[in-house]
C-alpha cells in the first residue's frame, strides 16, 4: 500500500481523534476561588509550600487583565463556570498498567498510543495525561537505570520536592502573564523530567495529552531540567474530542539547560479545531519558555501546530549562558476558521549567543495565521547573532497570513537578519503536478511538504512520518 | 490517437473565446507541428487538451484513442497517456525532481495496472534517462525547477517525458530559450523517445526546430483555428513569407479573427 493510499484511508473521518470516552468523573466544584485552589492541592496531597505557590499565583491572577493584543477574535472563556480539575473516578495506581481503567487504556490504543511497553514504538517513553491526571508513564525502570527521572509532575512534587522547589516558576514566574498565573494556581498534572550530569537520555521522552471531559480546562505543567553536559529529546502530542463548546488548554512548560546541556522539545499539536463555521474547538493558550542557563547550552523548539480553534503560543529561549544557542522551528497550519498567532522570543543576554528562527505558516479556508516574533539583544550580549526566516503560504482566496517581527538591539556588535516571503499555492502549480499524474489533494500535500521541509526534518525520526500524514489530511480538499 | 472536433474553448468565467473551432487528427507514430503568430491560441490548445481548469470547452470534443476525455481531470488525462511539456515550467520548492518523478511514475503505473518501482529500482531506471538529455545526476536532488536556468527547465521537461513514457506528447515551445547546443540535445532526445506507438505535437514559432525534428504535418493556427495544413515544406514557406498571406484565411467566414 502506497503512502498515498494510506492517506486516503484515513480521510473521510476528517478529525479522527474526535471521539470521547465514557468515564465516570470524581465530583469537583465548578468555578474558581481560593477554596477551589486549596481543594486541588488537597486532592493531590501536596505539601504546604506547593499550596502556597498556588495561592500566591491565584491572588496574582485575580489582579491581572485578560490580554487582547493578539491577532485573533474569539468568545472569552467563562472562568467562573469552568471546571478546573477533572479526574476519572477509577483512580489508577500508577505502578501497574493493569490498574488503569480499561476504557482509558482503550482510548490511548485508539489514538495509536498503546501503553503496553511491548507494543510501543521502541525507544520512546510515554507519559499519558488524561484530562487532569497522569495515567501512566512507560519505561520508568529503564530510564531510572540511566539516572533519568521521568514521571508526572504530581509524583515529582512528592518524591523530588527539592528539584521542583528550585526550578518551578524560575523560567516562567507566576506573574508572567494572565494564563501562566492561572496555570500556576490550578495546574493539575503534567510531566517532569530530570537528566543528571554527563548523561545522554537513552530514549525519546514523550507526553501524550488528551482532553476528554467537555467542561474541563486542561492546565498542565511541564518541567524539564538538563544538568551539565546532558542531552534529552522530548515530544508532546495532543488531541481532544469534538464538542460544540470551546475548551481551554492553558499549559506552562519550563526548560532549564545548564552548562553544555542540550534540550530538544518537539510538539505535534492536533487539538480539535472546531467545525467549518468555527463552532467548538480548543483554545490553546500556552506559555513555553526555556532558559539556557549554562555556557554552551542549547535549547531547540520544534512545533507542528495543526489543531485548535485559537492558538496563542510563543515558545521562547532566554540565552543567559555565554555561547548558548536557541532554535525555533515551526510549521503552523490553519484551515476552516482557525486562528493562530504564534512565534517565538529569543532573548540574548550572554556573549556570543546565537539564535535561529525558521517559521512556516500555511493558511487555507477562512483561517488567519500570524507569525509574531521578538529578538532582543541586551546590552551585555557581545557578538550575539540571530537569523530569522518567516515564510507564509496561502491556499485559496479567503485566508490571511501576517508577520509581526520585533527586533530590539542594545548592543552594537549584535547581528540580526530577517527574511520573509509570502507565496500562494497557485492553480498553475497544482495543474503542473496534476499533469504529471498526481491528484489534486496529493499535489497540495506535496507542495506543502516541500514548503515545510526545513522544519519537518527537525522532528524526531519516529514522528516524522506521522507529521507528513497529518499535513496531508489537514489540507485535504482545501482548494475549491 | 488524438482527434479534435470543432473544438471551442474560452477562459473560464470571462467569456473570451480563444479556440474557435479547431479540427485536428493525429495518428499513432506521427509528429505534427503547430505554428502561428503570437496570440493565435497554440498554447491554449495544448492546455485545453491537457485539461487546464482555467479554460472551459464550450463546444466540440477531444477524443483520445477514440474516447472523449472532456470529463477527465488533468491527472486522469496524464494516466491515459497525455503529457504536456510546459512553455513555462512551474517551480516546486522543497520537492526534489527525484521525489516528484517517482510519485508521478508510480501513480501512472498503478493507474495502468503496472508494477510500481521501489526507490532503488527507480534510481537505476531514472539514471538511464538522464543520459538522454545529457543531464548531471545532481539534478535529481534539486528542487523541481527552482533556481533552474530557462534552458535547464526545458530540458527537465523532456527528461520527465522520457521517464513517464507518454503516448501523446504536447511540447509547448520547448525550443524557445534553448541555445543551439541545447536545442540539438533536446531534439535528439525527442527523436529517440518517439516511436511507432506514440505521437508528438510540437508547438513552435521557429522553423529551426524542424531541422532537427522532421514533422509529418505542419499546421498553421491563426485566430483560434487551423487555417492551413501541409508537409514539412510549409514551415520553410512560413519562414520566408511570414503569416500575413494567411491572415485572410482566418476571416473566411466573415468573422474577425
Amino acid at each position: 500500500m502506497s503512502e498515498t493510499k494510506a492517506l486516503e484511508s484515513m480521510i473521510g473521518e476528517d478529525y479522527k481523534y474526535g471521539f470521547s470516552t465514557d468515564v465516570e468523573y470524581e465530583d469537583f466544584p465548578k468555578g474558581i476561588s481560593e477554596d477551589v485552589v486549596r481543594l486541588i492541592s488537597a486532592k493531590k496531597n501536596e505539601p504546604e509550600w506547593m499550596t502556597e505557590f498556588r495561592l500566591k499565583a491565584y491572588r496574582a491572577w485575580t489582579e491581572m487583565e485578560e490580554p487582547s493584543w493578539f491577532n485573533a477574535t474569539y468568545k472569552k472563556p467563562k472562568f467562573d463556570t469552568l471546571q478546573y480539575y477533572s479526574a476519572p473516578k477509577n483512580k489508577p495506581k500508577l505502578d501497574s498498567l493493569d490498574d488503569v481503567d480499561p476504557n482509558i487504556r482503550e482510548t490511548y490504543e485508539k489514538l495509536g498510543i498503546p501503553l503496553d511497553e511491548q507494543k510501543m514504538l521502541s525507544g520512546v517513553a510515554v507519559d499519558a495525561v488524561f484530562d487532569s491526571v497522569s495515567i501512566f508513564t512507560t519505561f520508568k525502570e529503564k530510564l531510572a537505570e540511566a539516572g533519568v527521572i521521568f514521571c508526572s509532575i504530581s509524583e515529582a512534587i512528592k518524591n523530588h520536592p527539592e528539584l521542583v522547589k528550585k526550578y518551578m516558576g524560575s523560567v516562567v514566574p507566576i506573574r508572567d502573564n494572565f494564563y501562566a498565573a492561572l496555570n500556576s494556581a490550578v495546574f493539575s498534572d503534567g510531566s517532569f523530567c530530570y537528566v543528571p550530569k554527563d548523561t545522554i537520555c537513552p530514549m525519546e521522552l514523550s507526553t501524550y495529552f488528551r482532553i476528554n471531559n467537555m467542561n474541563s480546562g486542561q492546565f498542565e505543567r511541564t518541567l524539564i531540567i538538563a544538568e551539565e553536559n546532558s542531552h534529552v529529546s522530548y515530544l508532546e502530542g495532543c488531541t481532544a474530542p469534538m464538542y460544540d463548546e470551546n475548551q481551554l488548554h492553558a499549559a506552562v512548560v519550563e526548560l532549564i539547560a545548564l552548562d553544555d546541556a542540550e534540550i530538544k522539545y518537539s510538539t505535534i499539536q492536533n487539538w480539535y479545531a472546531g467545525d467549518e463555521d468555527g463552532k467548538g474547538g480548543i483554545y490553546n493558550f500556552v506559555t513555553k519558555r526555556g532558559a539556557c542557563r549554562g555556557k554552551n547550552s542549547k535549547i531547540s523548539w520544534t512545533q507542528l501546530e495543526t489543531g485548535s480553534a485559537v492558538t496563542l503560543k510563543y515558545p521562547s529561549v532566554i540565552l543567559q549562558g555565554d555561547n548558548s544557542v536557541g532554535e525555533f522551528f515551526s510549521v503552523a497550519v490553519t484551515s476552516k476558521r482557525q486562528q493562530a498567532d504564534t512565534g517565538t522570543k529569543m532573548i540574548h543576554i550572554g556573549k556570543n549567543t546565537k539564535s535561529t528562527i525558521i517559521s512556516k505558516g500555511i493558511s487555507a479556508g477562512n483561517s488567519n495565521n500570524s507569525y509574531r516574533g521578538e529578538v532582543k539583544i541586551s546590552k551585555k550580549a557581545e557578538n550575539a547573532r540571530n537569523y530569522s526566516q518567516c515564510d507564509s503560504m496561502l491556499i485559496g482566496q479567503t485566508c490571511g497570513a501576517h508577520t509581526f517581527p520585533y527586533i530590539e538591539s542594545a548592543n552594537p556588535t549584535g547581528k540580526v537578519e530577517h527574511e520573509a516571503t509570502t507565496s500562494r499555492v497557485g492553480e498553475d502549480q497544482i495543474f503542473y503536478l496534476q499533469q504529471r499524474g498526481i491528484s489534486e489533494d496529493d499535489a497540495i500535500s506535496l507542495i506543502v511538504n516541500g514548503f515545510c521541509k526545513e522544519v519537518l526534518k527537525e522532528l524526531p525520526m519516529e514522528f516524522a512520518v506521522e507529521a507528513n500524514k497529518l499535513l496531508g489530511i489537514k489540507l485535504e480538499g482545501s482548494v475549491g | 490517437m488524438l482527434e479534435l472536433k470543432d473544438l471551442h474553448a474560452e477562459v473560464e468565467g470571462e467569456g473570451i473565446e480563444i479556440l474557435k473551432g479547431v479540427n485536428l487528427t493525429v495518428t499513432k507514430g506521427e509528429i505534427h507541428a503547430i505554428m502561428g503568430p503570437n496570440g493565435s491560441g497554440k498554447s491554449t490548445l495544448a492546455k485545453v487538451v491537457a485539461g487546464h481548469p482555467e479554460y472551459e470547452v464550450t463546444k466540440g470534443d477531444i477524443l483520445f484513442n477514440g474516447e472523449s476525455i472532456l470529463e477527465l481531470d488533468p491527472d486522469e488525462r496524464a494516466h491515459a497517456g497525455v503529457f504536456l511539456a510546459f512553455q513555462y515550467p512551474v517551480e516546486v520548492p522543497g520537492v526534489t525532481n527525484n521525489t516528484l518523478l517517482r510519485e508521478s511514475y508510480n501513480t501512472i503505473a498503478a493507474s495502468r495496472g503496472r508494477e510500481e518501482m521501489d526507490p532503488l529500482e527507480f534510481d537505476d531506471y531514472i539514471r538511464e534517462k538522464l543520459d538522454l538529455v545529457e543531464m548531471n545526476p545532481d539534478f535529481l536532488e534539486r528542487s523541481v525547477n527552482a533556481g533552474f536556468s530557462g534552458g535547464e527547465k526545458k530540458r527537465n521537461e523532456i527528461f520527465q517525458m522520457a521517464v513517464l513514457q507518454p503516448t501523446l506528447s504536447l511540447l509547448d515551445e520547448t525550443d524557445s530559450g534553448l541555445d543551439i547546443d541545447a536545442l540539438k540535445i533536446v531534439s535528439q532526445g525527442i527523436n529517440k523517445l518517439h516511436g511507432d506507438d506514440d505521437a508528438v505535437v510540437l508547438i513552435t514559432h521557429y522553423q529551426r526546430l524542424l531541422n532537427y525534428i522532421v514533422p509529418d504535418q505542419v499546421h498553421v493556427m491563426i485566430g483560434g483555428r487551423i487555417v492551413k495544413t501541409g508537409g514539412k515544406e510549409l514551415a520553410l514557406e512560413l519562414e520566408e513569407r511570414g503569416y500575413d498571406w494567411l491572415e485572410s484565411l482566418a476571416t473566411v467566414n466573415g468573422e474577425a479573427k
